[in-house]
């Protein structure tokens, strides 16, 4: 219950700060460049085919939807770390973790809001990027399951990437460094899953497994595979259950 | 309403709070007095329950803080030593936060709102961010916060400190008024402070509690008292209590056990110089004085220390 108040707090938080502004306009306009030129490749491809005397017309599920969100998930990545920065970190500094943690609230109740919060934000910059997608209803008629499990997808990510970020922010009182740590830890997720390119050893594909983006790829291509959601809320539960940890212990040293 | 028993907190390096032990009545206001350093802030964070002590207990508002955390938050309202205010948000917004975070019940939680904001002042700047307000103003809000569910308990961490001289004043009233219906612990490294709004006070030292006693008492002490120590063979107790009450000057005679011997502690004025009557006095009556002199523990002693310390610091 009280996890929907601090919810509510960290969101009129977020939209009252330029910050969440330049991230979503940041979103907004890269996803858009993204969308645009999957497009635009889209149909030149398509004319080449046509003239080339191709008769099965290039899927546009394939061609542009996947391509898009396996793009808005890379670009998700990088923003996360900037939204998850302040989360703890901020409140620690300026002191406002006490009354937090003097009033009567469960450490569960404060992380839980402060991921939700985050979530909610992390669902509306998705929600501009669907604008582009809707754009494509104009000119056809492609399928929306695979969008919705591609959002889904995002969302999970997001989910995840999120709680790894607020894990993070609870460990240091200085936002930047939160920041900056966030970040290197996104990036690694993310080259992670490229060892898997060089040489397929168990050791490689164990790695790879760790890699938050390998298990996004499923989703892009429509498909639900229980295998990476259960990846992605092992991740939301031990991220935030390691946040309370780092809670725990900053209470006896601080 | 407040009993804290052997409450101790040690860091990695060294002992913030040694062995802290008083109580607080229902209703009383009570100055926790001691230079910067001294572990007040520490001795209230574990209070409030923001961190958990090393050794000893503490009840508050009839919980203990380490079994029933959450009924003792509860019941407390906690101003810590920097207000903990969001700049962004309207003070309004912030205390409707606060109370819900609190959980006052939605109905009549507008009305509490606007009737706490009225009480601290604050209702004229109710729409402002709290980011743009003066540093008085943010005392006032943080105060507001405190009270906002009308706890039992009300700990404020150094409220007056940072402020300029008027704004001392308004906080200082603000925290009288505030008496009547709560408990209050507040800490300070002023003794006029503690004159002005406490009854009682609790002086620590270097993580050590080193006296308690009522704000009468103490003003007392400090204003020209002094402590004499006196040890007499040859007489029974009642006779030379007798004989001592005589002597002007002298304010207060306690004995103190002791085998065989008679001791006193005896509380004097000191413009009065007593001890050479006390000397004629004892040996007048046919009496062997054993020992006469000063104890350096006086309050007065105690706030020289404290004193020089906050300089050191
Ligand atoms: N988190 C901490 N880690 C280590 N030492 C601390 C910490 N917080 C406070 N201290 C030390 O504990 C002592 C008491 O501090 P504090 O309770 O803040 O005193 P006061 O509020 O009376 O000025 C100081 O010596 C301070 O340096
Ligand atoms: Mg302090």
């Amino acid at each position: 219950m009280n996890a929907f108040t601090i919810a509510k707090k960290e969101l009129n938080l977020y939209f009252r700060s330029p910050i969440a502004y330049g991230i979503m306009g940041f979103f907004a306009l890269v996803t858009g460049f993204f969308f645009y030129s999957a497009v635009g490749f889209f149909l030149q491809r398509s004319m080449q085919m046509a003239q080339m005397g191709q008769s099965t017309p290039m899927n546009v599920d394939e061609w542009v939807v996947r391509n898009v969100l396996s793009n808005i998930s890379v670009v998700g990545l990088f923003l996360i770390p900037m939204m998850t920065m302040r989360s703890f970190a901020e409140e620690k500094r300026t002191g406002t973790i006490e009354l937090l943690i003097t009033s009567p609230l469960r450490d569960s109740e404060i992380i839980i809001g402060k991921w939700l919060g985050a979530l909610v934000m992390y669902a509306t910059l998705l929600g501009l990027t669907a604008v582009n997608m809707v754009t494509l209803y104009a000119y056809g008629t492609p399928d929306w399951r695979p969008m919705v499990v591609g959002y889904l997808g995002l969302l999970l990510q997001g989910g995840a990437l999120l709680a790894i970020g607020i894990l993070i922010s609870s460990t240091t009182r200085n936002q930047i460094v939160a920041g900056v740590a966030g970040f290197c830890v996104c990036l690694l997720l993310w080259v992670l899953d490229w060892v898997t390119a060089f040489e397929a050893s168990t050791l490689n594909k164990v790695i790879a497994y760790i890699s938050v983006v390998s298990h996004f790829e499923s989703f892009a291509k429509g498909v639900v595979d229980l295998k990476d959601v259960v990846y992605y809320i092992t991740m939301i539960v031990l991220g935030l259950f390691l946040t309370a940890r780092s809670m725990d212990s900053m209470r006896w040293r601080a | 309403m407040i009993k804290v028993e052997g409450l101790t907190k040690r860091y990695a390096r060294h002992v913030a709070v040694d062995h802290i032990s008083f109580e607080v009545a229902k209703g009383q206001i009570v100055g926790f007095l001691g230079p910067n350093g001294a572990g007040k802030t520490t001795t209230m964070r574990m209070l409030t329950c923001f961190m958990p002590p090393t050794e000893g207990t503490a009840e508050v508002a009839g919980y203990d803080v380490i079994q029933n955390p959450m009924e003792v938050k509860r019941r407390i309202g906690y101003l810590p030593e920097t207000p903990p205010l969001y700049p962004d948000m309207e003070v309004a917004e912030y205390l409707d936060f606060v109370s819900r975070i609190k959980n006052l019940p939605s109905a009549g939680r507008q009305a509490r709102i606007n009737q706490v904001m009225e009480r601290c002042a604050v209702a004229d700047v109710r729409n402002k961010e709290i980011g743009k307000l003066s540093k008085g103003y943010k005392q006032r809000v943080g105060l507001a916060q405190a009270i906002i569910h009308n706890p039992d308990v009300l700990i404020l961490d150094e409220p007056t400190s940072g402020l300029d001289p008027h704004q001392i004043m308004e906080t200082r009233d603000l925290i009288r008024e505030l008496a009547g219906d709560h408990t209050i612990i507040l800490s300070t490294h002023i003794l006029p402070e503690v004159e002005q709004i406490c009854e009682r006070v609790v002086i620590i030292a270097k993580g050590k509690l080193v006296a308690t006693d009522t704000v009468a008492n103490l003003t007392t002490n400090l204003r020209g008292a002094e402590t004499i120590a006196l040890e007499v063979i040859g007489g029974d107790e009642a006779s030379v209590r007798e004989r001592l009450d005589r002597i002007a000057g002298i304010l207060k005679v306690t004995t103190v056990p002791t085998d065989g011997r008679v001791r006193f502690t005896i509380d004097a004025d000191k413009e009065k110089n007593v001890r050479p009557e006390i000397a004629r006095a004892i040996i007048g009556s046919g009496w062997e004085l054993h020992e006469l002199h000063g104890v350096s523990m006086s309050l007065e002693n105690i706030f020289l220390e404290l004193t020089s310390n906050k300089e050191a610091a």
